[in-house]
């Protein structure tokens, strides 16, 4: 109950959630409903300004922009929780391996190769992976889901690797646990909140990451509508038709925010030190 | 003396209220989407060479005008024998390339059996496998014998690809081209501009302008930000017909909207079940709203066509209704060909915006009738490797920019395959043919027979939309050929 208390009470947490709770909302609901068939073009009835019956208006082929915002929400979430889920089923077993073996073969092996996928420029790669295999959503999900997994390898290796000299780990050593089972009772469970505050972290930038390479046409191919790839159509009809990417553009913009600020408050609210150091 | 003086006076009393130089400008800047791989028009398919070389810095013994019809250029006239085998070419005396040299019946048999040599590289040998033997008579006479009548030889002596070139300065053309035109190559600035300057020297008419930049911009954002800034002068294939409205209110700029030699086409795999039959080929065709696919991806600039043929031309038959657009009749055709829910092909998209967004227009479409489309985006390298070279595809939309290219239907290895005996025995036919009835009546029965045979399915003929400065006079309305011919532009003010 305390913890429910001082969320309300976090300001920024309950704005991130209510934001990311929208456009999760929607994503959810755009499966059941939307105000008009995304595939279907209406080409007569095209570029209108918002209006009572198109409150986003209608683009360039006389679709809907609300309903093609709420199915790009499924687009862009779906992209990004798959991506972090890839960064955290991979990244957090190694990372825990790395931490178990300090200083071992498998240690510098794992933690060099993380360096080494962490030193290029995550969207510059994810773009030779898709002009390699070709443009989809399932390689711009694997090409940002790679890039989670040193991220979440990282901050594992770091947090599990101070529990490791902490008392109660050493006496699950003494008691005869394997490193494995430690890692697994103890370690995991005490870097969960890092790993989720992480997670929401890496969510936005998987909805950023996505959202940049349906723009330079390498996220979801058409008729699945992407965010970016609106932003990208809309660019030589903003000066006559602002409304295409002004609300796709503030669907990226209040996702992002949202899930940064949610990501803020969840720390303050999970971590305790802080919180003990704030009150 | 008293007419200069008061134009004169008004020309200052306009520069004064317009608060600008009085000097006329003599310069212009020409916006390009598409930079040259390299500047030899002879050496490579790239139209965008012609964008910039054609009539200013190299020329042929006939050329297109702005309407498209052959007009004398290096050749001032010629004569043809009785038989329609031997055409003999009164060349301009005095004509000089830009290095000095002289421009001579040489000149002419080295560029021709350059172009037809076996290890020739020129991107249209077809247009000169006709020609039997080529002699100099003299200086200023070539005689070319055929060794069949054609019809089209004057037509095909009238492209880019066929301009006189010499054995001198051949070599270096792809990085500085020497040609006898009214312009000549200044400085190329790779992946920015080309500069072409006034040829002193010029045997013809001489050029209005001193010089001229070309400058590439390949994003249509970037395109009409330059124009609206007036950063280019003019910008012949403005790349976003969306922002014509927006030019044409404006009275600082002209609006030109023709013709082109673009036919738009959805084309089809012809050989890749289950597009080798007929009836799934006629399905499509039927699937296929063409106004919607106008107005959606082009704004309503282009003209629907029935078959590969340019609509302004006097032989076109309209054969539009032919494949109209009837859902009901696709989806009980697809029926009888034994597909009645459909199937799913690709649909590989090259990245002009009449492909993107025609491409996924028709997807719609082709959805209602039960056909799925993938859809992939290609880039054009990409583009010609797995759609034109490669045939690994099932649909794809390009526009066809030569003129009177039906021909290409009579290369059974052509991208989309189309394999026609008969097809071929019409070619044959209007190559032998010169008598201009005959040809007219082929060409006709060519159009209808790939219109039957459901080839391809078509859309519309590109439209040519050229943004300009509204002072800029003498830029070509239509595009008969890819061509930015400034020989005739000047500034009106």
């Amino acid at each position: 109950m305390d913890f429910v208390k001082s969320a309300l009470r976090n300001r920024s947490f309950m704005i991130g959630a209510i934001l990311a709770a929208i456009f999760v909302g929607a994503a959810l609901f755009s499966f059941l409903w939307t105000p008009f068939d995304v595939t279907k073009l209406d080409i007569p009835n095209k570029l209108q300004d918002p209006s009572a019956e198109h409150w986003f208006g209608t683009d360039h082929f006389g679709r809907d922009i609300f309903s093609m915002i709420m199915v790009g929400a499924r687009t862009s979430i779906a992209v990004a929780v798959v991506a972090v889920g890839i960064g955290i089923i991979l990244g957090v077993p190694l990372g825990l391996a790395a931490a178990a073996r300090k200083d071992s073969l498998l240690d510098e092996i794992i933690m060099r190769t993380n360096d080494l996928v962490f030193a290029f420029p995550a969207l510059l790669i994810a773009i030779m992976i898709t002009a390699v295999f070709g443009p989809s959503a399932i390689n711009a999900i694997i090409a940002i889901g790679i890039f989670n997994i040193p991220v979440f390898a990282r901050l594992t290796r770091g947090a599990a690797l101070s529990l490791w000299t902490r008392d109660f780990v050493l006496s699950a050593r003494v008691a005869g646990k394997n490193a494995t089972r430690i890692s697994i009772e103890h370690i995991l469970p005490n870097i969960l909140n890092l790993l989720i505050v992480q997670g929401s972290i890496q969510f936005s930038l998987g909805i950023l990451a996505e959202a940049g390479l349906s723009y330079v046409g390498l996220g979801a191919q058409p008729p699945i509508p992407s965010w970016g790839r609106m932003l990208a159509e809309s660019q030589t009809m903003i000066s006559f038709a602002p409304h295409l990417a002004i609300f796709p553009g503030m669907a990226i913009v209040l996702t992002v925010l949202g899930l940064n600020l949610m990501g803020d408050g969840l720390r303050d609210l999970l971590d305790p030190r802080l919180r003990r150091s704030r009150t | 003396m008293k007419h200069l003086s008061i134009k004169l006076a008004m020309a200052s009393a306009l520069a004064i209220t317009a608060g600008m130089a009085s000097a006329q400008t003599m310069d212009i800047t020409i916006g390009l989407q598409l930079e040259p791989p390299h500047l030899d028009p002879t050496g490579a398919a790239a139209g965008a060479i012609d964008s910039v070389v054609y009539a200013n810095i190299f020329e042929g013994l006939t050329r297109f005008d702005a309407t498209g019809a052959i007009l004398p250029a290096l050749a001032k006239s010629w004569t043809i024998s009785d038989d329609g085998l031997v055409y003999t070419f009164n060349l301009q005396s005095g004509v000089k390339f830009h290095d000095g040299t002289s421009m001579d019946s040489e000149d002419v048999k080295f560029s021709l059996d350059r172009a037809r040599s076996e290890d020739s590289t020129n991107a249209q040998k077809a247009l000169f496998t006709g020609i039997d033997t080529v002699e100099a008579v003299d200086a200023t006479t070539v005689r070319v014998t055929l060794s069949a009548p054609n019809g089209a030889f004057l037509f095909n002596m009238a492209w880019g690809d066929a301009v006189i070139v010499a054995p001198e300065s051949i070599d270096n053309a792809k990085t500085s081209p020497i040609g006898t035109g009214p312009f000549t190559f200044t400085n190329w600035v790779q992946g920015d501009n080309i500069t072409i300057t006034k040829n002193a020297d010029y045997w013809g008419t001489p050029a209005r302008l001193d010089s001229a930049t070309f400058k590439f911009i390949s994003d249509p954002v970037a395109a009409f930000a330059a124009v609206m800034a007036e950063d280019v002068d003019a910008f012949p294939g403005y790349p976003a017909p969306e922002n014509l409205p927006q030019f044409e209110a404006d009275s600082r700029f002209q609006v030109l909207v023709g013709s082109t030699e673009g036919e738009t086409i959805l084309a089809i795999n012809n050989k890749m079940p289950p597009f080798d039959n007929v009836k799934v080929r006629e399905a499509v065709a039927h699937a296929i709203d063409r106004q919607a696919i106008i107005d959606g991806a082009m704004f309503g600039l282009g003209t629907p066509i029935g078959t590969h043929f340019a609509p302004h031309n006097p032989d076109y038959v309209d054969l539009t209704s032919q494949s109209n657009y009837d859902p009901e009749l696709s989806k009980s055709l697809l029926a009888e060909a034994g597909y009645p829910d459909g199937f799913t092909t690709t649909l590989k998209l090259p990245p002009p915006s009449y492909a993107r967004r025609g491409g996924e227009i028709i997807a719609a479409q082709l959805r209602e009738v039960g056909i799925t489309v993938e859809i992939s985006n290609l880039e054009w390298a990409q583009w010609l490797e797995q759609v034109f070279r490669g045939y690994d595809f099932g649909l794809t939309i390009v526009s066809h920019t030569e003129p009177m290219d039906i021909g290409i239907y009579a290369r059974p290895e052509y991208y989309f395959q189309y394999d026609s005996a008969a097809f071929r025995q019409l070619m044959d036919d209007l190559n032998a043919a010169t008598d201009p009835d005959a040809r007219s009546a082929i060409l006709k029965s060519a159009q209808r027979m790939i219109a039957d045979d459901y080839v391809n399915g078509y859309l519309f003929q590109l439209a040519s939309t050229t943004v300009a400065n509204a002072n800029i006079v003498g830029l070509w309305q239509n595009a008969p050929t890819q061509a930015t011919d400034l020989t005739a532009v000047y500034w009106n003010d």
